[in-house]
């Protein structure tokens, strides 16, 4: 018991909700502008491997993350300019997206490394002790600069929807399109404002995610843009509880690493991984429905 | 003007087609490779060859359930993304049926049964984000993912820990279960691993794009997709339309073990399929609701997934997942310009464009 309730438990649940939280703060920052996003998954891709590509051939992981961050706000417009200009339905273009990065990043592999799975080890950012103790291990996920921009954006989100002209914009695009467009808020321009956000925010996932594992495997997102999306419904499209209910799920996901070796010895086996997912199911079947969504989610201004 | 409909019916598939090999000729030069030469490779690998057409055929047969099955379900506006899940869960469970069953049992009585079990498994499955979506308004995408992820853990438990298989299979099904080659009836296909599958599916579209079409369910599962709110006004049951197009959905995907487990491999194995799934979404973009326009693009994406093995040496096979899905958007922006260009041309002449689908599905209901 005491393996559960421990220090190291506490890094691993960190570490593993960073990129659930990224990619949640960016579902929030898509859906509050009244933008359906489901391919928060391929983000979260295409920022692995932009990161892992520039950090490879440059050796420098802060150049990485630029490059992520870059191609998140690139896929991400993409997104906007699919369904605000050419107005092709949101979940059409958000499907399109994950496998779009889903099978780009595999040809990239193939191209840069010749490998249909992962490419060569990097290094990322190693700062903090080293040493297997927990305080060490939590110590090296809280100094990670990537862990640091997450929970900037963490922090920021909320201050920025409810105190700047900016929030209040993107709000007001998200509740009622046709009522801001009256006003003169340019909906489309808000809107791809704010999916640039989103896209950078949620590559900063992608980084970590690619980071943390020292190298990029082919749909190494898997489904986490998803989860991260349940976070954003569970938590009532608010940043604060999404990330909340991110780090619920990693601590559910460092249990659930935990517990594998006493399943796989009994009848249970793999069925341990399905853990996080059940929980997730429960908790959408269960939370209060739709509560908080934006009015205007998936509607526009005009025709 | 019936001919010029289907002519601008099929114009986004012509374009798609087009923007396709554009698209391919470039990634070609991209990697180094002479686009024309490429492009004559990729041809000789798949029409350029009987075994090749078979080839395309039986890569065809899973996407034209899949396809069938994302199509049935966004007729009541769901998105059912979660074919993937449908589609291994139902074929796990039907080989492990099939290969429990008599030896000796007869074709017509083991084909149905298994085929039964696996559309009912399939069902079973989309019964969660179903449920989940009209009783408790959680979005279909969302949970189908979340059920996709927990098959994906039940899977390797079920055949390891379960049926205690090392090599993560399951046993050989019963021959009666087994569906036969192409290559029986039509010699010049042999070593193609097309099978009785490909006319199963083909038969499959067009009779459930016609049950769609010409029974009372099958048009209120489709007004329910196009205007929910007028549906619930006239006393539809709308959340019974909806369960019922998840079902189906997932029953229709779930079909897609006959050319897999029962028509190509005689067993169950992790990751047989897999892919599927997403594929078909594609292909419900591409047929874009008629039962020809599915039939034509599965058999376009089949022809795309045995081209990109073809020339796999030269230019990564990934290549056309990345064309795949390229479609999907080029396809979308053109059938959304196009309605468009039809709307404003509308316009001209008449003020409310949606009036009159709108009013014929009230006075149907009235009747």
């Amino acid at each position: 018991m005491s393996s559960i309730v421990s220090l190291t438990m506490l890094a691993e649940s960190v570490r593993i909700a960073v990129p659930y939280t990224c990619a949640a703060i960016a579902g929030v920052w898509a859906e509050r502008s009244g933008v359906i996003q489901i391919g928060l998954e391929g983000i979260l891709l295409a920022g692995a491997f932009s990161s892992v590509a520039v950090a490879h051939a440059t050796g420098s992981a802060s150049l990485g993350l630029v490059a992520a961050i870059a191609a998140g706000i690139a896929v991400s417009l993409g997104h906007g300019l699919l369904t605000e200009k050419a107005r092709i339905h949101a979940v059409i273009s958000g499907i399109a997206i994950n496998l779009l990065a889903l099978a780009s990043t595999r040809m990239g592999l193939r191209a840069l490394y010749d490998s249909s799975s992962n490419s060569p080890s990097i290094d990322g950012f190693r700062l903090g002790p080293t040493g297997a103790t927990g305080l060490s291990m939590l110590l090296r996920v809280l100094v990670d600069p990537v862990f640091v921009c997450a929970v900037i954006a963490v922090v920021a989100t909320p201050f920025v929807m409810q105190n700047t002209r900016f929030g209040l914009r993107v709000r007001a695009a998200g509740e009622n399109p046709v009522a801001a467009s009256s006003v003169g808020i340019g909906i489309t321009q808000i809107r791809l404002a704010a999916l640039s956000v989103s896209g950078a925010i949620c590559a900063l996932g992608g980084a970590h995610l690619a980071y943390d594992q020292h190298r990029f495997e082919s749909g190494m997102s898997a489904g986490r843009g998803f989860i991260a999306l349940a976070a954003v419904v569970v938590g009532g499209w608010r940043a604060s509880f999404a990330a909340a209910a991110c780090l619920v799920f990693g601590a559910l996901e460092a249990l659930q690493i935990a517990l594998q070796d006493q399943a796989r010895r009994s009848m249970v086996g793999d069925l341990i991984q399905a853990l996080p997912y059940v929980a997730t199911l429960f908790v959408l079947a269960f939370a209060k429905r739709r509560s908080g969504a934006p009015e205007g989610l998936g509607k526009h201004a005009t025709e | 003007m019936k001919s010029a409909h289907d002519i601008r019916a099929a114009l986004p598939i012509v374009l798609a087609i087009a923007g396709g090999v554009l698209l391919f000729d470039l990634m070609a030069f991209g990697f180094g490779q002479a686009p024309a030469s490429a492009l004559r490779m990729a041809f000789d690998g798949t029409w350029g060859t009987a075994y090749g057409i078979g080839q395309v055929l039986f890569k065809a047969t899973p996407l034209l359930f899949t396809g069938l099955a994302f199509e049935v379900a966004l007729r009541a506006g769901l998105f059912n993304i979660g074919a993937e899940g449908q589609l291994a869960l139902a074929s796990l469970v039907g080989a492990v049926v099939a290969s429990k069953l008599p030896p000796s049992l007869p074709a017509v009585v083991a084909l149905p049964i298994v085929l039964c079990v696996a559309a009912a498994t399939g069902a079973a499955v989309a019964f969660v984000p179903a449920i989940l979506r009209v009783r408790r308004g959680v979005h279909e995408i969302i949970t189908a993912i979340m059920v996709n992820r927990i098959v994906d853990a039940i899977l390797p438990w079920a055949l390891a820990t379960v049926l205690g298989s090392t090599s993560l299979r399951t046993a050989d099904i019963a021959p009666g279960a087994a569906l036969p080659r192409l290559e029986r009836v039509f010699p010049a296909l042999t070593g193609s691993a097309a099978s009785f599958a490909f006319p199963l599916a083909v038969v499959s579209v067009f009779v459930v794009i016609e049950l769609l079409r010409r029974s009372r369910v099958g048009r209120e599962i489709r007004w329910v997709g196009l205007r929910a709110e007028a549906c619930r006004a006239e006393g539809i049951a709308v959340e019974q339309r909806l369960l019922l197009a998840m079902l189906l959905s997932g029953a229709v995907a779930a079909l897609a073990v006959s050319s897999t487990a029962l028509g190509y491999k005689g067993y169950y194995e992790l990751g047989l399929g897999a892919g599927a799934g997403w594929s078909g979404i594609a292909v419900a973009m591409l047929g874009r609701g008629s039962a020809m326009g599915i039939v034509l693009a599965a058999v376009f994406l089949g022809t795309l997934e045995q081209a990109g093995l073809a020339v796999n040496a030269r230019v990564p096979k990934e290549a056309m997942d990345v064309l795949e899905a390229a479609l999907i958007v080029l396809v979308a922006v053109a059938t959304r310009a196009a309605a468009k260009e039809e709307a404003a041309n509308k316009r001209d002449d008449e003020p409310f464009e949606e009036k009159p689908a709108r009013a014929a599905a009230t006075e149907e209901v009235a009747r």
